[in-house]
């Protein structure tokens, strides 16, 4: 077990940010996101979750995929460069790394998606487990531990140190550099502060959370369930969960004219909004409650089914927040419950 | 083949001819700048061609894998996009990536059989690919049928083809329709599902059905009233897409994503999709 005196936090931080880019949570205006540490910034450690999940950082919210010269005859595409250098990233979530294992099944497992595999091979995670989870967490839910974050080396906050641990050869390393920060020490009092972390997991209110009736074969008692109906009466297509969420994956590709070419790019969509699926042909998806299913359904059983039993929810709790109609995930597995009378 | 080994980054294409076809539909020959196909294709697979600045859509290529020096594109003037595709002349370049998605079973389910080929419109299009490809290897198939119909005989893709070349193949019937009666058509008026419980048809024979939604959807039911069993369909469905490679979620109905696991499907297994396509 590695351990840093509480104190060394900021020394440690600068030194690795003068050897590779470091990106961390600040606060941004009212809310909080990962960006890149300069020196000058404060880390926003207390709050659970940032506003913006770290997702960006390895699929970007928007990303040049190539650019299009057309002035001389024909077409000329260059294509944009892929991640090159290493850098890390402190303070993720253990959901949040959860929320990327998702992301690597939907790009890496088939058709790899050089670009995003580019930044997953060259990005160190240094996870931090959650000193405080919160009224909106759920992690447990999908058999996560907040106090375990995955990771390339997961790290605990205690009173007066931070303890640091090694899970990948890639984390080994990184310490291995950053050596000086750290001394070897006993992992007691690191348990101690998991153990903490598990008491206040134990009794958050949406622990008790369900996927009885959800997962991998579920699309026909699901799909025409009258309840959705109801539940989505209150959505507002705001897209709003789709841009907070970690593991949505949906994309859009659209030219951007400079004048002079073309930027060919991809930035996230939302499969709650009407012209996701509208083609000249028609529209497969036209009401609100279809494509608020859509998303539910994709997260609850198709994604079990395409991502090696990954659940496309983590739990992190982002949308239970942010929704304007609290029309969240939560509210669906409540709703949505199986009976109980044949038990 | 793709760009840079990435299955998002295009080649780049060089319209070779343009043929007008109807009113609204024209047939893109594209091969690369330098000549020669640019990647090889099974039958049914489809290709996202984009104009830059106007953006790229999936479309099926109709042109047969036998065909060594080119891919074909019929393609039908009906959004932004396809409206900049039929300004576009031999000589203009585009870019293309793919190929992408299943293909007709040509190899396996296929071989052998007799064959029932049913499309309306500008469905004709991935058919056609086939229907080329089991003429060029005309000994691997049994009889060929083909019931095609459109809005008027201006509206059916390739006529000339069909009449001089599909009409005269030995072991090959073709039966042609147009929704209303047209002055010099002499030949049947009437929709493609009615037209279908009318012919002699065998319920050997292994079907392959393309066209718009609402002709698919009456054609399957004809079909099923006659005796075809749903193992013996195939059809296509053709949702909005985007990346080709079953990631951007657009095409995604029930676990599967159209542009990957389909186009093409047998009917049996558009039965376990959650109805929403």
């Amino acid at each position: 077990m590695k351990i840093m005196k509480k104190d060394r936090l900021a020394a440690f931080l600068q030194a690795v940010s003068g050897e590779m880019p470091l990106f961390l949570p600040v606060e941004k205006g009212e809310t909080t996101a990962f960006a890149r540490y300069t020196g000058e910034e404060t880390p926003a450690l207390s709050s659970v979750r940032t506003g913006i999940s770290p997702k960006d950082l390895f699929f970007p919210q928007c990303e040049t995929l190539y650019t299009i010269k057309t002035d001389s005859p024909g077409i000329a595409i260059a294509p944009a460069a892929r991640a090159q250098e290493d850098f890390a990233v402190f303070g993720i979530r253990g959901c949040d790394v959860h929320a990327l294992e998702v992301l690597d099944e939907v790009f890496l497992r088939e058709n790899t998606d050089t670009f995003y595999q580019a930044r997953r091979q060259h990005g160190i995670l240094l996870s931090l487990s959650c000193r405080r989870p919160d009224t909106a967490c759920f992690c447990t839910v999908f058999g996560n531990d907040p106090a375990e974050p995955p990771g390339d080396v997961a790290v605990t906050e205690g009173e007066n140190a931070w303890y640091w641990e090694e899970k990948t050869e890639k984390g080994r390393a990184f310490l291995k550099r950053f050596a000086s920060f750290f001394r070897e020490g006993d992992a007691v009092p690191c348990e101690e502060e998991k153990e903490k972390i598990r008491q206040i997991a134990a009794r958050l209110p949406f622990g008790n959370l369900s996927l009885q009736g959800w997962g991998a074969g579920q699309t026909a008692r699901r799909f025409e369930d009258p309840r959705w109906e109801k539940l989505a009466q209150g959505c507002l297509g705001c897209g709003t969960c789709t841009f907070v969420c970690p593991t949505c994956q949906c994309y859009d590709i659209r030219d951007y004219d400079t004048g002079r070419g073309y930027i060919h790019y991809r930035c996230w969509d939302s499969c709650m909004y009407s012209d996701f699926t509208m083609m000249s042909a028609g529209n497969n998806r036209t009401t609100q409650m279809q494509r608020y299913r859509q998303r539910f359904m994709h997260k609850l059983v198709y994604s079990v089914e395409n991502n090696s039993g990954l659940y496309g929810c983590v739990g992190c709790g982002r949308c239970v927040t942010r929704c304007p109609s609290g029309l969240s995930i939560v509210k669906v597995l409540r709703e949505m419950r199986e009976e109980e009378a044949h038990v | 083949m793709c760009n840079g080994g990435e299955k998002l980054i295009p080649q780049v294409g060089k319209i070779t001819a343009v043929t007008v076809q109807t009113p609204d539909v024209r047939t893109f020959r594209i091969e690369k700048p330098e000549g020669g196909k640019l990647f090889r294709h099974e039958p049914g697979q489809c290709a996202m061609i984009g104009v830059p600045g106007a953006g790229e859509a999936m479309f099926s290529i109709t042109s047969s894998p036998t065909q060594e020096d080119y891919q074909e594109f019929s393609i039908k003037r009906c959004g932004s996009l396809t409206e900049k595709l039929h300004d576009l002349q031999a000589g203009d370049f585009v870019t293309v990536r793919g190929p992408y998605g299943n293909a007709f079973p040509v190899h396996t389910e296929l071989k052998g059989r007799n064959l029932l080929f049913i499309a309306g419109g500008i469905g004709l299009a991935p058919l056609r690919s086939v229907i080329r490809y089991v003429l060029d290897r005309r000994e691997e198939y049994g009889k060929v049928t083909v019931v095609y119909g459109s809005r008027s005989r201006e509206d059916l893709v390739g006529l000339e083809e069909i009449e001089t070349l599909w009409k005269q193949q030995k072991d090959m019937q073709v039966y042609l329709t147009i929704d209303r009666p047209q002055e010099g058509w002499d030949g049947h008026v009437g929709f493609v599902p009615s037209y279908v419980k009318e012919l002699p048809l065998s319920l050997s024979q292994t079907v392959l059905v393309c066209g718009p939604p609402i002709m698919i959807k009456f054609v399957l039911a004809a079909l099923q009233e006659m005796g075809f069993t749903k193992e013996q369909i195939y059809t296509t469905l053709e949702l909005r897409m985007k990346c080709g490679i079953g990631k951007c979620g657009h095409c995604n109905i029930g676990s599967k994503y159209v542009c990957k696991d389909g186009p093409v499907f047998r009917m049996d297994e558009i039965d376990e999709l959650p109805d929403e396509y």
